[in-house]
């Protein structure tokens, strides 16, 4: 305490010994935060390039693009819309949020990790009904149709294999459709071709009620 | 689990699976392991939304489970593993220039959906290979399968941990412990996989009728199970990381020395490669009879030649080779020291050199021994003390501790030094990604009208137009646009290099801290 205020420059230690020598000029104080990007010293070291380089950069690129198209990348659901339009029935909605678009084993995933959806069934199935007349070949549509309700079902992994090789055939007859139906643009083809089942009373369940 | 690599975990999740996947995992991060109740209830996701991100999760190693003995089941992340999708293009490649084309989509197939069964794998690939070759050419699925066992001989795949088989009637629990042995690891099932990859959306009129063909097989074909059911193959991570190391062992040699005396090194590396653990620091010692043995062989060096060099190794201060013939962790010092050539310039690192060689020094003796200008080297020195390199240590020569007697000396910690820069290579690969998405991002809207016309383009060329209207469409897209996105283009380019090459330090910083806690 006695030292306070006395020889206001001077350290506890001496000063020679760390470097700063009698005489040289200490650097100013600061009166701002730090430049937000400070002046670099040294430039950086230049990337590597050649083949090596080249490659592992197109690699990286690919597996990003190949990663956000995997069943792996999960997306959030559709958001809901304010009103619930008709069209909405014949879009090809993207995969609900409690189905799994890829069968893992589940025998490897704990037993609270297994997710149902038989409850989705008969929703699925009526969109797709008044699709079979448009699509020139039916027998895709049923082969899809099943492999619809395949999917829905509990999975194994016997089904593995051919339920990826189906899925790849769904996906390509997914995008055919899809492009059919921003190409045509109207409503008329698809109402045009309504066969008339999902008019009236649902012929799975309410067969009972009497038709007015 | 510091802040940078929390944030660099979660926008690797986020771009390669997702923002539901990005949530859990940053739970499960930040506050450890919890079961499933506790997930969703911090998340705020819905209940499937939360068990469907983990099945991914798991599926590809990035979480694991296990039961409580109260019953239920807790996940815990593993972030040393999330961090390692930094590193997929590295491991891609370096199959690649090991085991060719086959090899190289082996392993990114393993490493897109984390484990596969090998006759899953082998038709995937043979598939991807055949799309490739010209019309009418197949891949044969035996070549694939040779590569394949091959892979897993030199263990770079390894076996998953299996289902313990139940015993009837017992009651299932709720969660399979899966157990493998170490010697099952690698020994690839016995069975033929015969086929030949198909091709996808060809317009031969042969494929047609195998597609009315394939959907009547699977009535019939759908009742037996794949040959190989249960058997699940991953890439053995650590593996590579031996494999990279080795390589950077190798080239630090060829720099200090010549040639041949890298070769005898990688000889000796190659010839340990099984043998040795993968944390190991050491390899397994070699007699010089079995490395003259085992040289390839374009290199034929006497005998005397070859005991010269491995006494030049020996003697090497760096300490490559030890006498009785195993190698160590020289590289590491060696590597670091390149780091702090481009972070400090040349001058700092011979600074570093010295001190890390002769442990602790004044300020005045840095000065002389490492003939630099007194200014400088003060300049130099605070600068890395500041950044933690280096530190202060305090020798008194009185018992007071009074500091006109007290000696103040330089030395390295290199454990901490090291600790030090992994953080900061950690922070920058993060701001490097986040700059990355940053730019896509303000860019979307020009990406998206590029990405259209150029699919509008496809498929006019596909149905035959002209080259006037082909132009045309081409012209949607204007002058200054177009150099818009070539810089947006160069700009994603540099940024993904320079996220490769942290990477690179990543791992050698990793390895470094690795060895080092080891050793203690």
């Amino acid at each position: 305490m006695a030292g306070r205020g006395r020889g206001r420059g001077q350290m506890t230690f001496n000063v020679e010994a760390v470097g700063i020598g009698k005489g040289d000029a200490l650097p100013p104080p600061t009166l701002q935060p730090s430049p937000l990007f400070p002046p670099l010293e040294h430039r950086a070291v230049p990337l590597p390039g050649g083949e090596e380089g080249e490659y592992m950069l197109a690699l990286k690129q690919e597996l990003r693009r190949a990663m956000r198209g995997l069943p792996y990348f999960v997306k959030p659901g559709a958001p809901r819309r304010d009103i619930e339009r008709y069209s909405d029935k014949y879009q090809l909605s993207s995969p609900v949020d409690s189905a799994i678009d890829w069968n893992p084993d589940w025998r490897r995933l704990p037993r609270e990790l297994k997710i149902r959806v038989r409850r989705l069934r008969k929703g699925r199935t009526a969109p797709l009904v008044p699709k079979q007349n448009i699509t020139p070949d039916k027998e895709e549509t049923i082969k899809k149709l099943e492999s619809l309700e395949k999917k829905e079902e509990e999975v194994t992994s016997e089904e593995e294999e051919e339920k990826e090789e189906e899925e790849e055939g769904k996906e390509e007859e997914e995008e055919e459709y899809d492009e059919e139906e921003h190409e045509e643009e109207t409503d008329y083809v698809l109402s045009y071709f309504d066969n008339g089942e999902s008019f009236g009373p649902d012929s799975d369940d309410n067969g009972d009620e009497a038709v007015y | 689990m510091t802040q940078a690599e929390l944030r660099l975990c979660s926008l690797l999740l986020q771009e390669h699976f997702g923002e539901i996947v990005e949530k859990v995992g940053n739970s499960l991060l930040r506050t450890g392991p919890r079961p499933l109740r506790l997930l969703v209830g911090d998340t705020g996701l819905l209940p499937d939304q939360v068990k469907k991100a983990l099945c991914v999760l798991i599926q590809h190693n990035l979480v694991r489970y296990e039961v409580q003995p109260r019953g239920s089941v807790e996940y815990e992340a593993r972030s040393e593993r999330i961090l390692r999708i930094l590193r997929y293009p590295r491991y891609i490649y370096t199959a690649k220039t090991l085991y060719g084309d086959p090899g190289e989509l082996l392993v990114e197939e393993l490493l897109l959906h984390g484990h596969l069964s090998m006759s899953c794998a082998v038709s995937r690939v043979a598939d991807r290979l055949t799309e490739t070759m010209e019309d009418g050419k197949t891949m044969d699925y035996a070549e694939v399968s040779g590569t394949f066992v091959r892979l897993a001989d030199t263990h770079f795949i390894q076996r998953c941990p299996m289902v313990p088989e139940t015993p009837q009637g017992a009651a299932a629990p709720p969660a399979p412990t899966l157990a493998i042995a170490e010697r099952d690891m690698y020994i690839v099932p016995r069975f033929s996989l015969v086929g030949k990859g198909k091709r996808r959306r060809s317009c031969d009129e042969e494929e047609e009728g195998e597609h009315k063909a394939k959907r009547q097989k699977p009535e019939g074909g759908s009742s037996e199970p794949p040959l190989d059911d249960g058997i699940y193959w991953q890439v053995n991570l650590e593996r590579f990381h031996q494999h990279f190391r080795d390589q950077a062992l190798v080239s630090a040699v060829g720099s200090r020395m010549d040639q041949t005396s890298s070769e005898v090194v990688r000889t000796m590396l190659r010839m340990s490669e099984v043998t040795t653990a993968s944390g190991a620091s050491h390899t397994q010692p070699l007699s010089s009879n079995e490395i003259f043995r085992s040289l390839p062989a374009g290199y034929n060096i006497g005998k005397q030649v070859l005991d010269q060099y491995l006494a030049l190794l020996a003697d090497d201060p760096l300490e490559f080779v030890g006498k009785s013939g195993d190698s160590g962790g020289g590289t590491y010092t060696v590597s670091i020291l390149w780091e702090w050539d481009s972070m400090f310039g040349s001058r700092c690192a011979r600074i570093f050199r010295l001190l890390l060689r002769k442990k602790h020094l004044e300020q005045k003796q840095v000065e002389d021994f490492a003939m630099i200008p007194a200014k400088e080297a003060k300049d130099m020195l605070y600068r890395m003390l500041s950044e933690n390199l280096v530190s202060l240590q305090e020798i008194p020569k009185t018992p007071d501790h009074a500091p006109s007697r007290t000696f103040y000396l330089y030395t390295v910690n290199v454990a901490a030094a090291a600790r030090m820069l992994l953080h900061k290579c950690y922070k920058s690969a993060a701001n490097l990604m986040e700059r990355r998405q940053h730019e896509t991002r303000e860019n979307k809207r020009l990406l998206e009208k590029s990405q259209r016309v150029e699919a509008i383009l496809a498929s006019m060329q596909a149905t035959g137009a002209e080259a006037a209207q082909l132009r045309e469409v081409e012209e949607m897209i204007t002058g200054p646009e177009r150099q818009q996105l070539e810089t947006l283009k160069r700009n994603v380019n540099k940024i993904d290099t320079s996220e490769n090459q942290v990477d690179e330090t990543i791992f050698v910083l990793e390895s470094f801290v690795e060895s080092t806690m080891k050793r203690l």
